[in-house]
């Protein structure tokens, strides 16, 4: 006699993993869902007692205050929806300015950190430890208050060569005066532009399909410096500088870059390159020296090894946290609110929320904005980690 | 005749090889591209350390009560934080109830002293950690709000400087962390609705600069409650800045649940464990230990980004800094006050870093190379 096999026991629905699972998915989507119908509830409650109309209405209302730095014309009578591009351009120059300089300083301090010389590295690791230990906000105060506030008045304006003056009122470069004639010099370029990359296009078919090298790089070099050059002095030397000059109380003509924007822009700089020279020195050590050496034993010469091996494999390494650090700058740069550059949050959700009262409005636009330049960018940044990524059999 | 060899003794190396001037040569005058780097960054090094150097230290003021005591020197007038030291400290805490809060620093001390000692066991130090993370919150909160116990009131209005700095950075730290792995828990999770609520979390807070966030924490705050129900000025800043930083918390343990092989997922339930055991036994414990360098980043970036409360009116140690310099008895010391906060800012945050390398060094159980 054979024992029968016991049925096995069903276990009870609330231990089964699938309707556990949708049981708490269920629950998480009414709590959230309750949770923002109450809040939608009580903004609206709270709206009607403080008597706020919602809506954007108010954008197209006459903003009545003057913005120190308009990148497209702005006055006191413009909009408020006005204000919000002057704020938008204001925050876009400070932050492309901003990552430009930041990544060429922290290349440099980067690849200083790495150099065999003591003295260098240590002064780099200095410089990397003192300033990303520092808040950033403190270091514009410092710029802003300790050090361009403290500058001379116009008239006893500090001067380099007499051509660019800083004083209280802010930093004066000369501005470049461009003659009609300036249009060649521009055509040369971009012809340049063309025909440089249809060289470097056909140096490579050509290096493929015979295995003979053209130096396209230094050709195309000469090119696009040569070409403009060559047409700016035939067509007699079309740009001349302005000069800022003392005039009254203050200079008159050039470039000026305010104090706030120069504080801004500097404290940034100083800040994010100290981030990027870490990211440099971890991606170029990622690197392991058995490529370099594998490199130089295949006969390649030291610059080719870091052009075609070190780079590429460097670069792949580097280039996300280095558009985390760019992402980073774009936001820290709404920290202007702090000295009154008149970026977005600084002109207009601080301003304009406080004019119109309009506070919901105001940050949500604000806040959107931020959120699709993070979401571009990181797109565009999956997209080319897509690319690069170590495909793996 | 048998002609016994006798090796020429071992020479010794070249004399430029060897000591300070082999040192020196290796390092700093091995091409002449470094001979001039070295040249530059000495020049660099004579024009910045002596005149810093006079005017912090050499022809600096260190004592005296009124502006008037540095009028003297041409360097840094140090006695303009002499006079405030206390009001950066404690900010506008009442006077006489001050001693409440150095008991509380105090107890701190006292209570974290074993974490730090070698001879202490791992399983005593855990306890105490997680015991000190629980109550201290508590102690710290009623001794510095009053209101029980006999002690007077409080409001949390005249908390400030360094005082209201390490409250903010302290609660942002015990809250986000939890937080944050929870978020992580849920943006790995396989239930595809919690998953996308747990992304969205995440993206928003990460996307909007923290300053916009304390802007909605002030303003907007107030107009998601219900009528009448009003929040502290102090706790809104504290969920704005627990809630951002949680977001940031939750990457980086993501970073580290990711690099956990699935091995130890499977093993873990061959072995009967839940969900729950399985995290909180086998895989978190690993996780979190591989990302300490990260989670120890994102507290160093929290507690720099305290400062950013004074733009909603609060009297951290940067505000109170600031509120400092533009007295109009003392202006013209923003210089001095800006490089005390920088330094003690500083000190906290690389502190930290420092902390945090030794900590990873001695929890590497793994190999070695």
């Amino acid at each position: 006699m054979t024992e029968p096999i016991p049925t096995p026991v069903k276990p009870p629905f609330w231990n089964n993993p699938q309707t556990r699972a949708i049981a708490f998915q269920v629950i998480a989507l009414v709590v959230t869902v309750a949770f923002g119908w109450s809040i939608f509830e009580n903004t609206q409650a709270n709206l009607r007692r403080l008597g706020i109309a919602s809506g954007f209405d108010f954008l197209s209302s006459p903003a009545g205050f003057d913005i120190i730095q308009t990148l497209i014309p702005y006055s006191p009578t413009s909009s408020y929806g006005r204000v919000f591009w002057v704020g938008l351009l204001n925050t876009l120059l400070v932050s492309a300015l901003g990552v430009v300089l930041a990544t060429l300083l922290g290349f440099v301090i980067g690849i200083a950190r790495l150099s065999k010389n003591w003295l260098i590295s240590r002064l780099a690791l200095v410089y990397i430890e003192t300033f990303r230990n520092i808040p950033l906000l403190l270091q514009i105060f410092f710029w802003y208050f300790a050090v361009l506030r403290a500058v001379p008045a116009p008239r006893q304006s500090l001067s380099l060569g007499d051509v660019i003056f800083l004083n209280i009122r802010g930093l004066y470069l000369p501005a470049p005066q461009f003659q009609p004639s300036f249009g060649w010099v521009i055509a040369a370029f971009g012809g340049a532009v063309a025909a440089s990359w249809l060289l470097v296009r056909w140096a490579r078919s050509r290096q493929l399909a015979t295995g003979q090298q053209f130096p396209a790089l230094s050709v195309s070099l000469a090119l696009l410096f040569g070409l403009p050059l060559a047409t700016f002095w035939l067509a007699g030397s079309p740009l001349e500088w302005q000069i800022p000059k003392l005039g009254g109380f203050n200079f008159q003509g050039g470039w000026v870059v305010i104090p706030e924007m120069a504080s801004l822009l500097l404290a940034l700089t100083i800040y994010t390159a100290a981030f990027i020279a870490e990211i440099v020195r971890a991606g170029i050590q990622a690197v392991s020296h058995g490529q370099t050496e594998a490199s130089f034993s295949l006969g390649l010469n030291s610059g080719m090894t870091l052009r075609l091996i070190i780079l590429p494999q460097a670069l792949r390494v580097i280039i996300p946290p280095l558009t985390n650090q760019y992402l980073n700058l774009t936001k820290n740069s709404s920290l202007a609110a702090a000295i009154g550059y008149p970026d977005l949050v600084s002109a207009f959700a601080g301003t304009t929320l406080n004019q119109t009262g309009q506070a919901i409005e105001c940050i949500a636009i604000t806040m959107t904005v931020y959120l699709t330049i993070s979401l571009l960018i990181s797109l565009a940044m999956n997209q080319y980690n897509r690319r690069v990524a170590l495909v793996e059999r | 005749m048998a002609e016994t060899h006798i090796p020429h003794p071992i020479l010794p190396p070249p004399s430029n090889s060897v000591g300070v001037l082999g040192w020196l040569r290796r390092n700093l005058f091995s091409s002449p591209l470094n001979i001039a780097l070295t040249l530059l960054a000495l020049y660099l090094l004579y024009t910045l350390i002596p005149p810093l150097l006079r005017w912090a230290l050499l022809d600096a003021t260190w004592t005296g009560d009124n502006r008037e005591a540095c009028s003297a020197h041409s360097g840094a007038c140090w006695v303009f934080i002499r006079v405030h030291f206390e009001q950066f400290l404690y900010g506008f805490y009442p006077d006489d109830q001050r001693w409440r809060v150095n008991l509380a620093a105090i107890l701190l001390v006292l209570g974290a002293a074993p974490l730090f000692i070698r001879a202490v066991p791992d399983r005593t130090k855990i306890r105490l950690g997680l015991s000190l993370l629980i109550g201290y919150p508590i102690i710290a909160f009623v001794l510095f709000k009053g209101g029980r116990l006999g002690l007077s009131a409080v409001d949390t209005s005249s908390w400030g400087g360094l005082l209201l700095t390490l409250v903010i950075a302290g609660v942002g730290m015990i809250a986000a962390l939890p937080l944050g792995i929870l978020l992580a828990l849920g943006r790995r999770s396989q239930m595809p609705a919690i998953q996308t609520l747990c992304v969205t979390f995440i993206e928003f807070w990460r996307g909007v600069p923290l300053i916009t966030v304390l802007f909605m924490s002030s303003v907007m705050l107030p107009l998601f409650l219900p009528a009448g129900m009003n929040f502290d000025k102090l706790l809104r800043a504290l969920i704005g800045v627990t809630l951002f930083q949680a977001a940031y918390m939750a990457e980086v343990v993501r970073g580290g649940l990711q690099a956990i092989p699935k091995g130890q997922f499977e093993a873990a339930a061959a072995l009967g464990l839940g969900y729950w055991k399985t995290m909180a036994l086998i895989v978190l414990p690993q996780a979190l230990k591989l990302v300490i360098p990260g989670i120890v980043n994102t507290f160093i970036a929290l507690f720099k980004d305290t400062s950013l409360v004074l733009i909603i009116g609060l009297f951290d140690l940067m505000n109170i800094v600031h509120n400092a310099t533009t007295n109009p008895e003392w202006l013209g010391f923003s210089t001095e006050g800006y490089v005390f906060t920088a330094t003690v800012y500083w000190l906290f945050c690389f502190g930290m870093s420092r902390y945090s390398q030794n900590l990873e060094k001695r929890l590497h159980t793994g190999h070695k190379r």
